[in-house]
């Protein structure tokens, strides 16, 4: 359903982030890409919905090109695109609900996105995936009130409002604590599940890589080094992508929290 | 660490040598500047005027009290136009330093000639005191509290569009980021991303100004441009000290409640 | 809103809370921001035809500002810059020396009481009375002339500079004080080591930006009789001379973007 192939970023500062990545993910997988920080997992989320702009290459999603699209050409490529992103990104001074709707932005116009005047199957669909997260009670509250986990779940019902064709998460768990990062893990898996949705998942968490997906990308200096089975992560393989360091501890731990803590 | 060898021991010292050498020219140009500042300034002094101050301060101060009370009667109206003044002015500059201020912030105007110009308009603004425009104005539009009201306006835009555009330079990107992986337009961008966050700094510029406004208001009058200032002059011509004195009291008073307003109304919105 | 006891329905409408909850007090302020709006703009008295008539007028008047003529009062021109440009530093100078004391006798941590009160009331008398109205006291008290200005200036800087140094030092951080106040140091030792540090970098960035609005306003209190620049710009004005007007504020325009472009670079060396 998606196809990236030979992907290339190189920034202005002429760092090249991205070295010529190519990746075949069919529907409904759920993809977990991993790497050391500066590997280019954020850049190469970002590529794909053009919030960073490729230098080369070409992603095709439903054989839909998007590299050349034009600017509004790419607005409705990116109605069918969702992210979820790692600080939440909730616009703070606005409710939960404004949060939501701001999901269905680009099916509304203008004066009507104004006037907050969303049309009335919108509202509902809001309503029941706040329900379905556990916080339709918290609508009218304004988003800074909420605590991280609360506000991952409006990031994800914003996402989901879209009715996308693709999830594009960028590290999601990690302003969360382990049991949250569990639970909104869970939470984007089983919705995914449901709803039949391929989705790209940007962690560098390899315990819950492994626990939640299906398939796991390793990304080093911008260039794939590892693409199988999460049973495949041996210490080998987590050698080539994190570099050396003992890995026994991680894979082993299967049903405790206490590796969740070394990146903060 | 710099230190300094002296008689074989070494001692620890704030700066090198080359350091302290320098800090002391800077002094010396510093105190240069200074006393040719006061030389320049003392030589058009008369000073015999400067050692009679005292005297005159004794003399004006006796006049001033009481201050005429019943003047008060005359001094209603003024004061209502000063504070319109200070209102309608700065909902003039807001008006026009909203749009300036997303014209000159780096994030939300790539064009360098759109932002040179908001730029300009700025300084402009900035570098011309409210009295001076009023100067301007009251040969334009004749003496009365419209000329004073613009003048206010056009001092304010400056004032609040630098203050505004420099909290849309610093908002978090992420939000907007977040708006525009949903598709939506630059417009519903600006909308949803930028304005929620920039809108309490808005407010808060906009009652900040208010109350300096009012200050600036209470002078226009001396030269024409309506409010108190020219129940002051009128009285500081015909030196009517007693009613110079009640006018500062209520320019006083009048500062106090808007400082006070503005304090309750800026706890409320933010 | 619809109840939560699990139905399948969700309410399809959704509105905004309103900013202020109580629909009375919301409607009062709508209504009478209105009322008070409509009423100042009434006291306007925007007369159209005088609009109309003022507009030839003011294409006159603003046709007469250009060209800006820079040469004909050159001497005089030159010579009220110069006496602005003096006068700025001087009153900024004399102006953080006596805001000093009366700064650190305003923060609450340092002072007591009595000596607080003092002069908290020096900070408001100054801010309360515009720089202009202090100037034509300093007129009538020191004759005309730049001294007047000076005086003018410097009092106008002790209510803005006081205020904020005070308020920067009740800000700074209380552990490192005591630090120092453990070690034995004195109550001049005390604020050199500790409390100066902490508020030096924001003071050396706000005493130029103080250098930038005293010179500005040394461009109005000429106008009341304090010299500088104002006073030739009063000048130029009532001789009708709008060319070299032109000229002078440009010149203002062009000191006040160096001068703003020299407090930022001066506080990016400072930090």
């Amino acid at each position: 359903m998606l196809q990236l192939s030979e992907l290339t970023k190189r920034y202005n500062t002429g760092e090249l982030a991205l070295k010529g990545v190519s990746l075949e993910i069919p529907k409904g997988q759920v993809l977990a890409l991993i790497g050391p920080s500066g590997a280019g997992k954020s850049t190469l989320i970002r590529c794909i919905n053009r919030l960073v702009q490729p230098t080369s290459g070409s992603v095709v999603l439903k054989e839909l090109e998007l590299t050349k699209l034009s600017s509004s050409a790419l607005r409705r490529a990116r109605r069918r695109m969702g992210m979820i992103f790692q600080e939440y990104a909730l616009v703070e001074r606005l409710t939960v609900m404004e949060n939501v709707l701001s999901g269905r932005l680009g099916y509304v116009g203008f004066w009507r996105s104004y006037f907050r005047k969303f049309p009335s199957a919108d509202i509902q669909e809001a309503y029941r995936l706040l329900d379905r997260v556990g916080l339709k009670h918290m609508a009218d509250k304004r988003a800074d009130e909420l605590s991280g986990g609360q506000r991952q779940r409006v990031g994800i019902c914003r996402a989901l409002i879209q009715n996308p064709d693709l999830l594009l998460v960028d590290e999601p768990t990690a302003s969360l604590d382990p049991k949250t990062s569990r639970q909104i893990m869970r939470l984007i898996q089983e919705l995914c599940s449901e709803r039949g949705l391929t989705a790209i998942i940007n962690i560098h968490d390899v315990f819950l890589a492994q626990m939640f997906s299906q398939r796991v990308v390793g990304l080093e200096l911008g260039s794939v080094v590892y693409d199988g089975k999460p049973e495949g992560l041996t210490p080998e393989v987590l050698t080539r992508i994190y570099g050396e360091e003992d890995w026994s501890a991680t894979i082993k731990s299967t049903d405790e929290d206490d590796d969740e803590e070394e990146d903060f | 660490m710099p230190t300094i060898t002296n008689n074989g021991t070494e001692s620890w010292r704030l700066r090198t040598s080359k350091e302290q050498w320098i800090r002391w020219v800077c002094w010396l140009i510093g105190i240069a500047i200074i006393m040719y500042a006061w030389q320049m300034i003392s030589e058009k002094t008369v000073w015999f005027f400067v050692t009679d101050a005292p005297n005159q301060a004794a003399d004006i101060g006796a006049r001033m009290v009481p201050p005429k009370w019943s003047y008060m009667d005359k001094l209603w109206k003024p004061v209502w136009d000063t504070i319109n003044i200070a209102t309608l002015g700065t909902v003039i500059a807001m008006v026009i330093a909203v749009p300036v201020a997303f014209a000159t912030a780096r994030n939300t105007t790539p064009n360098i000639v759109v932002r040179t110009i908001g730029l300009f308009i700025i300084v402009s603004s900035r570098s011309v005191n409210s009295l001076i425009w009023a100067l301007i104005l009251v040969f334009i539009l004749g003496p009365g509290v419209l000329a004073g009201t613009i003048a206010i306006g056009l001092r304010s835009v400056g004032f609040c569009a630098k203050l505004i555009y420099e909290s849309i330079e610093e908002i978090d990107h992420t939000q907007v980021e977040a708006i525009e992986a949903t598709g939506a337009s630059s417009s519903q961008k600006m909308l949803f991303g930028i304005l929620p966050q920039v809108l309490p700094t808005i407010a808060g510029v906009g009652i900040y100004r208010w109350d300096i406004n009012i200050r600036e208001s209470t002078i226009l009058g001396l030269v024409g441009a309506g409010g108190i200032g020219l129940q002051l002059n009128g009285s500081l011509n015909t030196l009517a000290w007693t009613q110079v004195s009640l006018i500062l009291i209520v320019i006083l008073v009048t500062v106090f409640i808007s400082e006070w307003v503005s304090a309750k109304v800026r706890g409320a919105i933010i | 809103m619809a109840d939560s006891s699990g139905t399948d329905s969700y309410p399809s409408s959704w509105k905004k809370a309103p900013f202020i909850k109580n629909s009375f007090v919301r409607w009062l302020l709508i209504v009478g921001g209105a009322i008070y709006l409509a009423a100042a703009l009434g006291t306007m008295n925007i007369d159209i035809e005088r609009v109309k008539e003022g507009l030839p007028r003011a294409q006159r008047f603003l046709d007469s500002f250009f060209p800006p003529n820079f040469a004909d009062n050159r001497g005089v021109l030159w010579e009220g810059i110069a006496e602005s440009i003096w006068m700025a530093i001087i009153s900024t100078v004399a102006g953080i020396a006596l805001s000093i004391p009366v700064g650190l006798g305003a923060a609450r941590n340092l002072a007591p009481a009595w000596v607080y009160l003092f002069c908290r009331g020096i900070i408001a008398a100054s801010r309360t009375f515009p720089e202009i109205i202090l100037a034509i006291f300093a007129v009538k008290l020191f004759g005309f002339g730049p001294f007047a200005g000076f005086v003018a200036l410097a009092l106008g800087t002790i209510g803005f500079y006081a205020k904020l140094l005070a308020e920067d030092i009740e800000n700074s951080s209380a552990s490192q004080a005591e630090a120092v106040k453990a070690t034995g140091a004195n109550w001049f030792q005390w604020v050199n080591y500790s409390i100066q540090p902490q508020v030096m970098p924001r003071m050396i960035g706000l005493s130029v930006y103080r250098l930038d609005i005293n010179f500005r306003e040394s461009a109005v209190v000429g106008i009341v009789g304090g010299g500088g620049i104002g006073a030739t710009l009063n000048t130029s004005f009532s001789r009708y001379e709008f060319d070299t007007a032109a000229a002078i504020l440009i010149i203002i325009i062009l000191i006040v973007m160096a001068m703003e472009y020299t407090s930022s670079f001066m506080r990016k060396w400072v930090q």
